[in-house]
């Protein structure tokens, strides 16, 4: 998804959000608010809910496509496919966490910029922050190959600064290539989510009152300290949201690995595809998506309680 | 890029000091815009592809690959169909039209309910909305395969494709006409009741003309989500070939350059009709 989608997430996070109580129910009816809301919840059960059973359901079955599926509560296809993916799953919790912590570093700063340094071009700037995601997500990620490509000039720098040198002891690249890396795959990861960790962030410091950093500066705080003390603290609840937008789309992607990456690194999605779509393994595949998405509730709902801010949702 | 801006932006997020005038000199200029010189390299970040998708849409392509740049050409603008990438987009754009419409409608009305009523269930309600946000596109794609393989009396293809993107779609309609409906001013409401309007009038009147650019918002997020959709699509179209589906396979072969021609006019044109959206939104609250 595109970064659409991270401006709607921004826009969820505007103060009135879902809490603000319905003052006026002026149609009194009953029944209408469930009325309005049956269509649409319905569609989201039949084809969200729904489906998930039948992913549970059918990675606990065995057979084969030929012979027909039967559910026998086959608990060993889940510890089969995890030892057989440990590698993909440890890949891209890995990767996203890394392609989180860039987009953080990076979207912080112009995030900032953006609520306390943008003067009159804030519009234009809020623009600017989406305007790459118009354009496809399949064409923009091809396009980081031939940015970085062998010749190209971004690597020539790395390698002729030597941070390609040191890039490649850490693991992250190999020899003085970047494309066909980790590297790689973590750039595009990064590039592709930015949008939704820069505007939450965004909308998060835009609502810090500027009068209590200068409180802050008038009690002698430098600069620094008060970023560290007043605004950094309040922008708390973005930095969470823009982390959970950003990691939860970059585990399950395969889009990035497989453009940019190296085919024997693949990423857990690119295992879920393959499974499904090539070899046509339903259950095994099924186990994948269902430890995936337990994975993620999970490290979100612990990181949420961690980070105390559960009114996210 | 993404090597090097880490570092920096980490000690740049600090502000610079404001407020006070300090002496001249390049040295001290940098340092008192350490977080635009930072931002502004972001945004070069960010732009770097589209410079190359642009680019390369006016290569002169030879052989398979749109690597290397050949040299200047209009061959892939004027002849853009010649790559048979009109097929899929046409179905793209049916899609996404569909789509569009569906979960706009279902989505306003969801968020209409939400946020104008009071009723039992309503946070298991919210709940149900978020859940597709928060779900791996990998995960929604291949759930729904599980469920259309058993329900063999859709053939997969534009219907499930098109079921599956007003699924996704609709949690980011009812997020972005809530948002809208919540910024509302209630007393121009209360004023229309106060001046003997019944409810279906100030409806349609008052309230419904200040969500309208908060639906229209949100039908354009839909339609982009679902034109440029390629995980969930991949898991349910069948034979059908969307256009992300098209650019996907010919990268496996090398992608021709009339893919940037498209994708540079995508860019184009989302830019217009949000610049135009911008300019109309000003008109309308300054009159």
């Amino acid at each position: 998804m595109s970064g659409g989608a991270a401006l709607s997430a921004a826009l969820e996070s505007e103060p009135h959000g879902p809490q603000s109580a319905p003052k006026h129910g002026r149609l009194r009816s009953r029944r209408t608010p469930y009325l309005l809301l049956a269509p649409g919840m319905l569609w989201l059960v039949i084809f969200f809910v729904v489906p998930m059973i039948f992913l549970v359901s059918t990675s606990l079955q065995t057979g084969s496509q030929t012979d027909g599926y039967q559910l026998t509560f086959h608990f060993a296809t889940y510890s089969d496919a995890l030892n057989f993916y440990k590698g993909e799953f440890a890949r891209s919790f890995v990767y996203a966490g890394i392609a989180t912590l860039f987009a953080l570093a990076i979207g912080y700063p112009l995030a900032y910029a953006i609520a306390f340094r943008s003067g009159k071009w804030k519009n234009a700037l809020l623009i600017l922050v989406i305007a790459p995601f118009f354009t496809s997500f399949l064409i923009r990620t091809f396009a980081w190959k031939t940015l970085l490509a062998d010749d190209s000039v971004i690597v020539s720098f790395l390698n002729t600064t030597h941070i390609n040198t040191l890039l490649t002891a850490v693991g992250l690249t190999t020899g003085n290539r970047v494309l066909a890396t980790p590297l790689a795959t973590i750039t595009g990861l990064t590039y592709n989510f930015l949008p939704f960790m820069t505007l939450p962030l965004y909308a998060s410091l835009e609502r810090v009152d500027p009068r209590l950093i200068e409180a802050a500066g008038d009690l002698y705080c430098a600069p620094f300290t008060a970023f560290r003390k007043v605004t950094f603290p309040l922008s708390l609840p973005g930095v969470v949201a823009g982390t959970l937008l950003t990691f939860i789309p970059a585990a399950g992607d395969f889009i990035n690995q497989s453009l940019l990456g190296r085919a024997g690194e693949a990423m857990i999605g690119n295992s879920i595809d393959s499974t499904f779509l090539d070899q046509q393994d339903y259950p095994t595949a099924a186990a994948l998506s269902v430890t995936l998405m337990a994975t993620i509730v999970l490290l979100v709902s612990i990181y949420v309680r961690r980070s105390g801010t559960e009114e996210l949702v | 890029m993404a090597t090097t801006a880490p570092p920096v932006a980490s000690r740049a997020a600090a502000p610079a000091p404001k407020t006070t005038r300090r002496p001249g000199g390049p040295v001290n200029w940098v340092r008192r815009h350490v977080v635009q010189i930072v931002a502004g390299l972001v945004l070069l970040y960010m732009f770097l592809p589209i410079f190359v998708v642009v680019q390369f849409s006016f290569n002169r392509q030879i052989g398979k690959d749109n690597y290397t740049w050949h040299g200047f050409s209009l061959k892939p603008w004027t002849s853009v169909c010649s790559s048979g990438l009109c097929g899929p987009l046409g179905l793209s754009f049916k899609i996404g039209i569909l789509a569009t419409i569906l979960s706009t409608i279902l989505g306003t009305l969801v968020a209409f309910s939400l946020s104008r009523y009071r009723f039992a269930g309503r946070s298991s309600a919210n709940l149900l909305i978020f859940l597709p946000m928060a779900t791996p596109e990998v995960v929604m794609g291949s759930s729904l395969l599980t469920l259309f393989v058993n329900l063999t009396f859709i053939p997969q293809g534009f219907w499930t494709i098109t079921i599956a993107h007003v699924m996704f779609c609709l949690s980011f309609v009812v997020v972005t006409v809530k948002a809208r409906i919540a910024g509302l001013d209630s007393r121009l409401e209360e004023a229309a009741m106060d001046l003997y309007a019944d409810e279906r009038t100030t409806f349609l009147k008052i309230t419904f003309p200040l969500v309208l650019p908060g639906i229209v918002a949100a039908a354009l997020l839909a339609f982009s989500l679902s034109f440029d959709d390629y995980i969930v699509t991949a898991f349910n179209a069948g034979q059908a070939q969307t256009f992300p589906l098209w650019v996907y396979g010919e990268n496996l072969r090398g992608l021709p350059a009339q893919a940037n021609v498209v994708g540079s006019a995508m860019f184009f044109l989302a830019l217009l009709f949000v610049v135009a959206g911008r300019f109309a939104g000003r008109r309308r609250v300054t009159t």
